[in-house]
Formats: C-alpha cells, structure tokens, sequence
C-alpha cells in the first residue's frame, strides 16, 4: 500500500505545489493521475519515486517511509530514458547488473522480457536505430526485469503515434491482469487516463492539498475503448477537470 | 565507405608527394631532397638512432595524454555534477585557460629541470585544460530525466558514473585529445629541441638541421608526421571501438 500523508513540496523559490496533500494507493491499484499542465504530477510521481522528498509529510510504501528510490519501484519516463550508448539488451539488464544479479540469471531476464514485448530482433541495436514504440517497449522491459511491485508512469506514450500508443495501452492492460503491480499513471490524456486508470485523481492547479477522485471499474479490460461507457466516463472526467480549471481560474 | 577513404587518402598521399617531388627538382637545392632521399634516409635513420628518438618521444606524449585524461577526467566529471564548486572553480578555469600554456615552458624548467618530467608536464598542462573543459560540459548536459531514469533503477553514485557520466563524456573527451594532438605534437617539438639529446624534435634541430643533414632533418618531420598520424588514427579506433552508438545513429 502506497500512503501520501499531509506532504507539502515547493521547488527552491517556486511557489508551493503540495501544501498537506493526502492520498492512499491500495496494493494491485492502477491509477491515472491527470490536471492541468504544470500541476505537479510528475512531481508527485518523482515523490512517489523517492526521486524528490516532501518538505514536510511522508510517502510511506508498504509502511516504509520512501527517502530515495526503492529497488521494487519501477519508473517509466516520456522520453524512454534509455542509455543512447546501450544496445536494447544493455539497456534492458541494466536494472539487475545495478543490483548485482549474476550475468547468466539478468540475461536470461532480460531476453524473456525483450521476447515478450517483440523485440528480441532489436536486442543489440541502440536506441536511435529504434521507432519511438520500439525504445518505449525496452523502457517497459528494463523496468520490468526488476519485478516491480509499483510501477510508475510519466507520459510515457505522449511521444508517439495514435495506433502505438493504443498498442502499448493495451500492453499495460496485459500486464495489469498478469500481475499484481500497483501502477501509476500520469497523463495528459484523458482518454488514456479513462483506459489505464481504475482510479482517477484529478488534480487541480496548485497548492494541492485536496483532488478529485473518479472510481473507473471498466478500466482495465482490452475492449473498454469501444463501449458507451468507456466515452461516457471520459466526458464525465473531462467536465471534471474543466470544472476544477475554471474553479481554480475564477 | 571504409574502402573509398582509403583511396582517398591513398590519393591525396600521392598528390602530396607528386608535388613535393615536383618543386624539389624545380628547386634543386640541398635544403629540400625530394621524397625518394627523404624515404631513403627514414629507413637509414631507423637502423641507426631514429626508432630510439621516435620510441621516446611517443613514450612522452602517450604519457602525457593518459595522464592528462586520468587528471582532467575526474575533476571535469566532479565540477559538471557539482553546481557549487563549478561556480567556485569556473573562474579560475576562465582565467588561466586561455593563457598559452607554452610560454610557462621556462618556468616549468626552472622548477621541474630539463629532464623527462618537464616535457611530460607541460604536454599534459596543455592537454589537461582541453579535456577538462569539454568533460565539465558534456557531464553538465546530462539530461536530468536520464539520470532520474537510471536513479529510478537503484544507482548510486558509482553506478550513475560508470552508466551514464563517463559513458556520455567519453566522445567529448576522445574530440578534444583529436583537436589538441596537433598542439600536443608541436610543443613536444618545442620542448625536445633544446637541452636535451633524445626525442624526435632534438633529432631534426640538432641532428638534421644543426649538422646540414637535411634528407635526416626531413626523416625526423616525417617521424613526427606519422606519430600525430598514429595516435589520431588510435583516437578514432578507440571512438568507433568504445562509441559505436554513434556509428549506429548516423
């Protein structure tokens, strides 16, 4: 279980973007964080991390309090965050050689996780011989490899084309089913956010000590994009968020 | 491509001895052998003394690019991570880089003497603020959603060094010893043509030129040329060897 409690975080001499923010995330959870631009949700991922500490307040996993990045959090970024100068198979054992797995045990990791997400014919190609797709499935596998009980997400698919995008929703939706990882994800994208997000925070525009939490049990199934009830959760998430924007603008 | 550069260099060789050969005849005097005395004596010079002065002088400048690059390395590394002693350091770098290290030769012989440490010292000196300035930039434009990306992965300190740092200022520091082994050459050129009787400058000051022997004197230019020649050619083995993701996303 994942616990935000009462955090306040400003960047040094930027106004407060957290001021006594609560927030509980129950284990298997898969949430999708949305607001406005410049809200702070890749703050509060980056918190979540261990990447950033609160001023004041904790972020506590599994009753631990979170003070620097946890060997069971994976992190997922916009821009991949693949080492340009590592092949795919490199970049994908990177997180095990890090934690000292032998060489035999991290690449058999990671070859299944390359394997799994189709590309295990790009395993010694570097990223910039990749599609923007390719690199954002071997940021998938490397964060994978480790066996995350948390998976965090920032924009991960902002960067790429309509139909990939689907593609690796639906790959998320996979592994969520598989597994029992507590996902988090951040986006702009509100029918994203509707597809991958069992639970929505909306947040609005700082400080944030309060946001709006929207139940979404249809997420999580591979054809909820094409039911009423996937377009009327997103018109109901969007009048929210445009209701908290002109709330917070008036 | 590989192939067709050879040629080329095959051919701007030839060209250059073409008119080497050219103007000697034209010119028919001592000071200027054509191309066939000049090889004649090299291959002379190399059964007599001349593979000893070359032996020296590489010895000299390999010393002093490894020590340059072990010294500068580092300390580049340590001031782009490090915001509050870059500012401390960064003036001092602003004022004694553009400073022509050269004319500190006579100093660095009173102080270091004539012998082996002064040579390598003020080679190194030259080379040292080269790589420390293109390292300390390299190690600063790290993009920070990479090292949060492989801090996310459980690095620390030495990892994010071994992974990210030094990979990414490696380029940087393999364009800089390229740029400056002209540099590194002529002052070793410089240092070796007075007060001491080894190394490939004593050899064409006092050997050639001193004692007339000007086919010798041009041997000993050609010494030279084929030793800026060899290390630039081992720079660009090492880049394509140790880069070869930059090959790849070209």
């Amino acid at each position: 279980m994942i616990e935000v409690k009462s955090i306040t975080f400003a960047y040094a001499g930027k106004a407060l973007l957290f001021g006594g923010f609560d927030w509980t995330i129950e284990r298997g959870d898969a949430w999708a964080v949305i607001g406005p631009s410049g809200c702070g949700k890749t703050t509060l991922l980056y918190l979540l991390a261990g990447l950033r500490r609160p001023a004041a307040g904790a972020v506590t996993i599994n009753g631990q309090i979170v003070r620097q990045p946890r060997p069971s959090t994976g992190l997922i970024l916009q821009d991949y965050g693949l080492l340009p100068w590592a092949t795919a198979m490199e970049n994908a054992v990177l997180g095990l050689r890090i934690r000292g797995i032998a060489s035999q045990k991290r690449n058999e990791a990671a070859q299944r996780w390359l394997a799994r997400m189709d590309l295990a014919h790009v395993a010694n190609q570097y990223p910039s011989q990749m599609s923007g797709g390719q690199r954002q499935r071997v940021a998938i596998a490397r964060t994978l490899a480790i066996d995350p009980d948390v998976l965090l997400m920032d924009e991960p698919f902002s960067s790429l084309d309509a139909l990939t995008r689907e593609g690796l929703q639906d790959l998320i939706v996979d592994l969520g089913v598989e597994g029992t990882v507590t996902t988090v994800l951040v986006t702009h994208n509100i029918e994203e956010a509707v597809f991958l997000g069992r639970k929505i925070l909306i947040l609005p525009s700082p400080p944030i000590s309060s946001a709006q939490v929207v139940d979404n049990p249809g997420a999580g199934e591979l054809d909820y994009r094409g039911q009423p009830a996937f377009h009327e959760k997103c018109n109901q998430v969007r009048q929210w968020v445009e209701e908290l924007r002109n709330g917070s603008a008036k | 491509m590989a192939q067709r550069n050879r040629l080329s260099i095959i051919l701007a060789l030839l060209a250059i001895l073409f008119v080497w050969q050219v103007t000697a005849t034209l010119a028919g005097i001592a000071a200027l052998p054509g191309p066939g005395a000049v090889a004649s004596a090299f291959v002379q010079g190399l059964s007599r003394d001349l593979a000893t002065h070359l032996a020296i002088s590489s010895y000299r400048v390999v010393l002093s690019i490894l020590l340059s690059v072990a010294l500068a390395a580092p300390i580049g590394l340590a001031l782009g991570q490090g915001k509050r002693l870059d500012r401390f350091i960064a003036p001092i770098i602003y004022l004694t880089y553009p400073v022509p290290k050269i004319v500190l030769l006579p100093i660095i012989l009173i102080f270091l003497g004539i012998g082996e440490v002064s040579k390598v010292f003020i080679i190194s000196i030259i080379l040292f603020f080269q790589v420390l300035v293109v390292v300390r930039d390299a190690s600063n434009g790290v993009r920070p959603e990479l090292i949060h990306s492989v801090r996310s992965l459980g690095a620390g300190k030495v990892h994010l060094f071994r992974y990210v740092y030094l990979p990414a200022c490696l380029p940087a520091i393999l364009t800089s010893l390229r740029v400056s082994t002209g540099t590194a050459i002529a002052v070793l050129f410089f240092a070796e043509s007075f007060a001491t009787n080894s190394g490939l400058g004593y050899y064409i000051i006092v050997e050639g030129w001193g004692r007339m022997a000007y086919a010798d004197m041009y041997a000993g230019v050609v010494a030279m040329s084929l030793l800026g020649l060899a290390i630039y050619y081992a720079l660009d083995l090492t880049e394509k060897k140790l880069c070869a993701w930059i090959q790849a996303g070209q």
